[in-house]
């Protein structure tokens, strides 16, 4: 079966299982005698229709061209980014650095992942530069801007914030677009002989990806975005049915081991079902759904424990009327690079 | 450049987000008085406002800095600003009969009672302008109005702004009472600005 038929499935499948449980959320809302708490009801409702609009996004966004999905990423890290560093206090002497983490850091790393499809072909890979821009450049430029500034008050604190809001929000998030561009090579998809017929038939040397790899690709990055979904919801709702042991109070009152744990497990269940439309195995697409479980776990603990420093309960009342996407795609910026990583490791030598 | 467009672009660098508490937008004459954080606040608290109300509204603001390069006095006849000279403030033509006259029976005025740009927590005390302006025209309605986080997108001394997201509110009207001493409305208009903060 092709990728794109599989991709239709998948797609299709995941809709049908959206708009089921949409429908169960609604009939929930019009029976107020379940004894369930409204405000909980309310919350699932709130929480689903931001999953539509991100699924119904991307798939917009892969459909249209690689292009309109870093555009997407980078419009969804440029407000993530506004919001960790309005979360988080910083002083006047660090107003030049900010300006050009938002004006220069961002867009470039995105061009620069956007670019990647295009430098291929021109037998130039940009992933030496894409993943070390911010992680050398960027983190190192930060607090060199701010001490020109001047003010030595709280120095390394300042630059750490700074520096951590540009490495999860941009760096970490461009990581899924940038699947769209890895180059997978596996024995089934790439048979050696073909390769070599095709070189020789065009004497130019420049290799166009075959169109089923962009549906590989494409299909992919659907599914890691859907994993981490599933994996927050599982999580909750092994939380809420058996949780007992609470992780850490101080940080999060509703992440427990048994939600941990459970919700982890079942992830990982789930992923290697779906083997079929990544091309990992059953045994990769399980370890993978694990580690995309954990990380996304990891993450929502890591932006609790900022929020809880700041005395805020999420992004979105921060500023009264904005939606909180920071608090939407926290699971998926720890997911998304360890994700490329593995994959890159084990199909692109 | 037109207005719509300069405020779609103010609304979108500030990220500000608007509350109305207990006030609605409305056409009719208000003085808006505001805290004063940054040299963004006439232009952003302007374009917050609803086109129909916007282009009624006019902010007050500093001569000295808005006619300062052809950038800046572009951008203050766009948004129709209402330049007061801090400077030289004459006798016979003092700020606030300035105002009076510039918005007629038609025109709604955004004013910064403190005078200059405070980032502190606590508002400074307000300048009299406000309570004149309400002594002269007692019909006006008095709106407080509290700005969150625009010092941060341009602060003191810089001419970029930096994204970040900020948080307008507009809190219920208020006129001068009968009689009541100036110190007293002063007092009354400051806390009314400080409560929004807190909502």
């Amino acid at each position: 079966m092709s990728y794109e038929a599989r991709s239709w499935i998948f797609v299709t499948g995941v809709l049908v299982l959206l708009t089921a449980v949409t429908l169960i959320g609604q009939l929930l809302k019009r029976q107020p005698e379940t004894g369930l708490n409204p405000a909980m009801i309310e919350a699932f409702n709130r929480r689903l229709r931001a999953w539509w609009l991100l699924l119904l996004l991307l798939a917009g966004a892969i459909l249209l061209s690689p292009w309109v999905t870093v555009l997407l990423f980078f419009l969804l890290s440029f407000w993530a980014l506004r919001e960790f560093i309005t979360l988080t206090p910083t002083r006047p002497g660090d107003h030049r650095a900010l300006f050009w983490v938002f004006v220069l850091f961002t867009p470039l790393q995105y061009l620069l992942v956007g670019m990647q499809g295009w430098a291929l072909q021109h037998k130039y890979d940009l992933y030496g530069f894409y993943s070390i821009l911010i992680p050398v450049y960027g983190v190192l430029f930060i607090p060199a801007r701010v001490a020109f500034s001047g003010d030595p008050k709280r120095f390394l604190e300042r630059t750490a914030k700074i520096q951590a809001a540009l490495i999860v929000c941009v760096y970490c998030l461009s990581f899924a677009p940038a699947l769209l561009e890895l180059d997978i090579q596996t024995p089934a998809a790439a048979p050696a002989a073909e390769v070599d017929s095709e070189a020789t038939a065009s004497p130019s040397s420049i290799k166009m990806p075959p169109p089923y790899e962009k549906w590989r690709n494409s299909l992919l990055l659907f599914y890691l975005v859907f994993m981490v979904q599933i994996s927050d919801a599982l999580q909750y709702a092994w939380g809420k049915l058996l949780g007992r042991r609470v992780i850490a109070p101080a940080i999060s009152p509703n992440r427990t081991w048994e939600g941990f744990l459970g919700g982890v497990g079942s992830t990982a269940l789930i992923g290697a079902s779906l083997w079929w439309v990544t091309p990992f195995n059953q045994w990769q697409a399980a370890l993978m759904s694990l580690v995309i479980g954990v990380m996304g776990f990891a993450g929502g603990m890591t932006m609790s424990a900022i929020k809880r420093d700041r005395g805020v309960k999420d992004y979105g009342t921060l500023v009264t009327g904005h939606g909180g996407v920071l608090d939407r795609i926290d699971s998926l910026c720890f997911a998304a690079p360890v994700f490329f990583h593995l994959t890159k490791l084990m199909f692109n030598h | 450049m037109t207005g719509p467009l300069l405020a779609l672009i103010a609304k979108l660098l500030s990220g500000a987000s608007v509350r109305w508490i207990d006030c609605q937008p409305d056409t009719c004459q208000r003085v808006y008085f505001a805290n004063h954080t940054s040299h963004l606040d006439a232009l952003v608290l302007w374009a917050l406002l609803p086109y129909d109300v916007r282009v009624l509204t006019r902010p007050v603001a500093a001569k000295d800095y808005w006619e300062k390069g052809r950038v800046r006095r572009y951008l203050a006849g766009v948004f129709n600003a209402l330049l007061i000279d801090r400077k030289e403030i004459k006798v016979h033509q003092s700020p606030v009969d300035l105002m009076l006259r510039e918005i007629g029976d038609k025109y709604s005025l955004i004013v910064f009672p403190e005078g200059h740009r405070n980032i502190g927590n606590e508002l400074d005390e307000f300048k009299s302008g406000l309570y004149y302006l309400c002594k002269k025209r007692p019909d006006l309605e008095a709106v407080p109005v509290h700005i969150d986080n625009l010092n941060r997108v341009l602060p003191r001394g810089e001419f970029l702004p930096v994204p970040l997201l900020s948080c307008i509110t507009f809190g219920p009207p208020m006129w001068l009472e009968a009689g009541e001493p100036k110190a007293e409305f002063l007092t009354r208009a400051r806390l009314a600005v400080q409560r929004l903060k807190e909502l």
